[in-house]
């Protein structure tokens, strides 16, 4: 197309000087107690941890979350935490998930310098599960843990289908700068630090 | 004995006449044998920064020839010298001695700082002083670290008015926020230059400053427009005002 | 109107221009409590300013590179010259597939194209998911800020503004309530959109991968819902490597609102199952800034308005002020490069205190680069020739001191004995708010050669 060949031939018109790519080392940070500092980031961005030993803990405590307790519609992808009222996989259109009230969902790692938890999109059934549903709660274990950013792209695979990370449960200060909890995704969202 | 050459901003010369001559009376004290090249009239800094390079560098010129004979250069304003330093080599780089002259000149607290060494300043100033950190030199002559980088902490003028004897140098809740003189911007941009020039005065009243002191006096003399008009008892002095009343 | 007059209208409302200012400054001491919790701020910074002006360096290879990575992962790329192209493109794969119902999540690149009211005039429904943009969206303006975009508004304008619009109770001004009323809005049409269109955080080359950033997951609601996800980018969006993301992911959050990640991160490579992506690639003016050897640093930015919110012009008048859809700093170095007459005033809209350039997460030296629009505005005579003639008089007696300090000797005396009003009508709006000096009878030379530097 002509727009293509114009574009590319202007880019390269443009005389930029020749620089190098500076690399990525030497960046980050150390931290003591990854955990802790996890939990601390994950609670100013408005989530929940807590910690348990194992994934039967995990379980009981996901039972005595309120917004567990009172979830009519849940969906759990990870086996042993939490009792699913629907499946996913067997929802054909994810317009149907409109009424899920919770979702368990499983992190591959977390991050300690920001709270935010690395959610594979190949383990979704549907992307729509981490924004549709009204209260998230996700399962990580504890020796996933890293310290920043950099450490966490060392550890996932560059380009490996959808993935996101989560920090915490949807917010907004766009009224007055005032922060408001829950605005499209979930109105919560609880870590389950597993280990 | 260093010997330096006194610039004086062309306001100043017209307007703050007290002001250069704290300046000079400040470096003599210090040990240092001030001249006053007396051909000298204007950085060129109001035609630059209205764009019109070419009007500029005819200034920028004159200033090097006038001050390039000197080993050192100083002036009682950051945003002058900030001129000279930072944007004389756009304008006239490739005259010979602009890189040279560059490196020597100073606005006096960095002079007094960073050349002689001057850790103490002798004298009492029994008052409580807001000190009004203007942009230039705070931001392009780094006389100071500034609230927006992560750095190790340093400030210049501070570090020098705090060593006076008897004064309380006060903090604005907004350390080194613009006052809203940017020299044209006051009159080109009126209504927003006052706007924020009554919040710096407002937030310095705040912190209990009986005087506003800066290294340039265009910002204070923009806050002093402002009080006068508004009959308000708040001083403003330059900072070689106030040194040299300490040690007079 | 330029900037000068609409700022003064502005803050002729002193109280919503004081809380518009002090709502800023705390984003600005957010950003600074949260940078300084990373050690590393200055070397991250250095090291994205690095990253970008490599990419910029080799644009062509990471454009072509980016291209055959999405493409091998069922993505398709299109590519448009300029902002009309990219609406038609739009519009085209819309009308192809009889979508009438899009949503949108946030882009300023489409806010330059004039997507919606392109749109709007071909019968598309278009939604903006964000909450802010829906606010202005329904209020029939652009957004005032590139990150917070209804900052200009106060709880009970959007109160007032939701009851008409949105049918919410009159008198409701408490923004949770106004929140709730919002989600379940915008959730309506969401789930009953025909397609997604997002902007573009991040375009990876080395994997063909897209990275959208929002706090409210409406980029995720409006990409897995819909069959079809168009994907905006400007050319200056592609960085080279999947890793290269640690380095802006930890800068940009922080510097736009003093959080230390957003709340949703995603990574798009290639369509979902069942599912289209196209990746609309937008030259619009870039190609011309990359070509402008002492401008091409302002294509660094990654949008996260730190800028604005450390801004003391921006924060006193609000981005409605500026003529271009991006205000503040970075809108005033853009702009010009689009249209250096409409947007005459907007280098002239700042007191080049510097501040924007030291928060800026990229390093573009904002202020330097406004400085070198004024030059050029002067040089390409868009500047009124008085003013400028203003200059080069008073270059002129400035080169010569003997008539400089005649001059200055007739201005002081001037001062001292004219009538006030007189005085005030020379002083071209100083004295409208502010008094003059008072003129010493002397200058600093006059009493240094009279009293032989003692006096």
């Amino acid at each position: 197309m002509g727009a293509r060949e114009d574009i590319l031939s202007a880019v390269r018109a443009a005389g930029v000087p020749a620089c190098e790519h500076p690399g990525a080392a030497g960046l980050g940070v150390e931290c003591d107690d990854l955990a802790a500092r996890f939990a601390e980031m994950l609670s100013a961005a408005g989530g929940v941890c807590v910690r348990v030993p194992d994934l039967a803990t995990a379980d009981r405590a996901l039972r005595e979350a309120p917004a567990y307790r009172q979830a009519r519609c849940v969906a759990s992808l990870v086996p042993g935490v939490g009792v699913g009222t629907i499946d996913p996989a067997r929802v054909g259109d994810p317009h149907d998930l409109a009424g899920l009230d919770l979702c368990v969902v499983p992190a591959e790692l977390g991050v300690a310098e920001n709270g935010a938890v690395w959610i594979d999109g190949r383990r979704l059934p549907h992307r729509a599960l981490i924004v549709i549903c009204e209260h998230l709660a996700v399962v990580v274990e504890a020796p996933t843990l890293v310290a920043d950013l950099h450490q966490a792209y060392a550890r996932l695979e560059p380009g490996g289908g959808f993935g996101l990370f989560l920090a915490g449960p949807s917010k907004t200060a766009d009224i007055e700068q005032s922060l408001v909890i829950g605005a499209q995704g979930a109105r919560s969202c609880l870590v389950l630090l597993v280990g | 004995m260093l010997t330096v050459a006194l610039f004086v901003p062309c306001y100043v010369d017209q307007f703050y006449p007290q002001v250069a001559f704290a300046a000079l009376r400040v470096l003599e004290r210090h040990g240092v044998r001030v001249e006053f090249p007396e051909q000298q009239t204007c950085c060129g800094q109001p035609m630059a920064n209205s764009g019109c390079a070419s009007d500029a560098a005819a200034l920028a010129e004159k200033f090097l020839r006038v001050f390039g004979g000197y080993d050192h250069v100083v002036a009682p304003s950051g945003s002058c010298v900030a001129m000279v330093r930072r944007h004389y080599a756009a304008l006239v780089g490739d005259r010979p001695g602009v890189d040279h002259l560059a490196t020597r000149t100073y606005e006096l607290c960095e002079f007094l700082h960073d050349v002689l060494r001057v850790t103490r300043v002798d004298g009492r100033f029994p008052h409580r002083v807001g000190l009004h950190r203007s942009c230039h030199g705070h931001r392009e002559l780094r006389l100071a670290s500034g609230s927006e980088r992560m750095v190790e902490p340093f400030d210049k003028v501070k570090t020098l008015l705090g060593s006076i004897d008897g004064i309380t140098v006060v903090e604005p809740s907004r350390p080194d926020e613009c006052c809203g003189f940017g020299g044209t911007f006051a009159v080109a941009e009126e209504a927003v230059s006052c706007a924020m020039g009554r919040d710096r005065i407002l937030d310095h009243e705040r912190a209990g400053a009986e005087v506003i002191t800066g290294v340039d006096m265009s910002c204070l003399m923009h806050m002093e427009g402002l009080l006068r008009r508004a009959g308000a008892s708040l001083r403003v002095m330059h900072v070689a005002e106030v040194m040299a009343e300490a040690g007079a | 109107m330029g900037h000068p007059q609409s700022a003064g209208r502005f803050l002729r409302d002193e109280v919503r221009a004081r809380r518009h200012d002090q709502s800023l400054w705390w984003v600005r001491q957010q950003r600074d409590a949260a940078a300084r919790r990373v050690p590393d701020w200055e070397a991250l910074r250095e090291r994205a300013e690095a990253i970008k002006a490599h990419t910029a360096s080799r644009l062509g290879d990471y454009l072509e590179e980016f291209e055959r990575h999405a493409t091998a992962r069922g993505a398709r790329v299109h590519w448009a010259r300029d902002g009309e192209e990219h609406n038609r493109i739009v519009h085209g794969l819309l009308a192809e597939r009889g979508a009438r119902r899009l949503v949108k999540s946030k882009s300023m690149l489409t806010e330059e194209c004039g997507l919606n009211p392109y749109l709007e005039a071909r019968g598309i429904e278009v939604t903006d998911t964000d909450l802010g943009e829906r606010i202005v969206q329904l209020d029939g303006r652009h957004p005032s800020h590139i990150v917070m975009p209804a900052i200009h508004m106060t709880r009970e304008a959007i109160g007032e503004l939701f009851h008409r619009t949105i049918g919410t109770e009159p008198g409701l001004t408490d923004p949770k309530a106004l929140t709730e009323a919002a989600r379940q809005h915008l959730r309506q049409k969401l789930l009953a959109a025909e397609a997604g269109l997002t902007g573009v955080n991040f375009a990876i080359a080395e994997t063909g991968g897209l990275v959208v950033v929002t706090n409210e997951g409406n980029a995720d609601m409006g990409t897995a819902l819909p069959p079809l996800h168009i994907a905006a980018m400007g050319i200056e969006k592609v960085i080279p490597r999947f890793e290269d993301l640690g380095v802006f992911l930890r800068l940009l959050a922080r510097s736009a609102t003093g959080q230390a990640l957003s709340t949703y991160t995603s990574h798009f490579h290639g369509p979902r199952p069942g599912g289209e992506l196209h990746i609309v690639i937008v030259d619009a003016g870039r190609t011309g800034l990359l070509g402008a050897d002492g401008f091409r640093r302002a294509l660094q930015c990654i949008r996260c308005g730190a800028c604005l919110n450390t801004c003391p012009v921006y924060r006193r008048s609000g981005g409605h002020s500026y003529t271009w859809v991006v205000p503040g700093p970075i809108g005033s170095v853009l702009a010009p490069s689009r249209d250096v007459v409409a947007h005459q005033t907007l280098p002239f809209a700042s007191s080049l205190c510097g501040s924007c350039s030291d928060v800026c997460p990229v390093r573009i030296d904002l202020h330097d680069l406004l400085l070198r629009w004024r030059q050029e505005i002067v040089s390409r005579r868009v500047v009124p020739f008085g003013r400028r003639a203003a200059m080069r008089v008073a270059s002129l007696v400035l080169r010569s001191t003997s008539l400089y300090e005649r001059v200055g000797r007739l201005v002081r005396w001037g001062m001292r004995v004219l009538p006030r009003r007189w005085v005030a009508a020379c002083s071209l709006g100083w004295a409208r708010q502010r008094e003059w000096p008072v003129p010493p009878r002397e200058s600093f030379r006059e009493l240094y050669r009279r009293t032989n530097g003692r006096p």
